[in-house]
């Protein structure tokens, strides 16, 4: 077993158990502020889940995903905050 | 809602993104991208930029009212199709030219598809996205 083979298998439970905490804690968090922020980790979580699996399936195209999902969280992110801003003050 | 941390960030993101959507748009039809998704990437920098600025300085900088930019693409992409059409061929053969360019390859009418597609997507999203943020406004 090489050592990719071996930072594969130990890297993907890994990620998806801190999905699985990310999820309980979208599902049960007290405020929106805390679902929100769990989203934004969960979508940066993944771009790591992309890169692993573009390791694992040995392509440089599926790294575009990554940077689409970097991009649009950020986007979503901003939006959250913008409403949540704007809630507040009324 | 002013952020100076936000209106320097957009200032840096507008043209990257505008960069990747031209990025996706070209590498289409052989592997993973092509006009829809390019288009996408393009509405959610003007998204990003609108959030951070205003609706009217989004406005601004398109320029171009979204309606006429979904007329020009479905225009684009009819066009596309009637080339093969006159030479006698069936609507919407692709036809490839054999000119040869370093960065696109070759250059046919599916590109010209794509782009209408990219640029029909991109009015019809920026669309949405102004009379939503107009009807939420007090």
């Amino acid at each position: 077993m090489s050592f990719v083979e071996m930072a594969i298998f130990v890297s993907i439970p890994i990620i998806i158990a801190s999905m699985l905490l990310m999820l309980y804690r979208v599902a049960v968090g007290p405020s929106l502020e805390d679902r929100v922020v769990a989203l934004d980790l969960i979508a940066t979580t993944a771009i790591g889940f992309v890169a692993v699996y573009s390791i694992i399936s040995n392509s440089t195209t599926v790294l575009d995903v990554g940077i689409i999902i970097a991009m649009l969280a950020f986007l979503g992110t901003t939006a959250f905050a913008y409403y949540l801003e704007r809630r507040s003050k009324t | 809602m002013k952020s100076i941390i936000l209106q320097t960030a957009t200032r840096y993101l507008l043209p990257m993104l505008l960069l990747f959507s031209f990025f996706l748009l070209f590498r289409g039809h052989n592997s993973p991208g092509g006009g829809f998704v390019g288009g996408l990437v393009a509405s959610a920098a003007y998204a990003l930029y609108s959030i951070a600025f205003g609706v009217e300085e989004a406005k601004k900088l398109l320029r171009i009212e979204p309606v006429y930019l979904i007329a020009t693409g479905l225009m684009l992409a009819l066009f596309s199709g009637m080339i093969a059409f006159f030479s006698f061929d069936t609507f919407m053969t692709a036809k490839w030219s054999d000119l040869n360019f370093p960065l696109f390859g070759k250059l046919g009418t599916p590109l010209l598809f794509d782009l209408g597609v990219y640029i029909v997507v991109i009015g019809i999203t920026l669309k949405i996205l102004f009379t939503i943020s107009e009807e939420v406004k007090p």
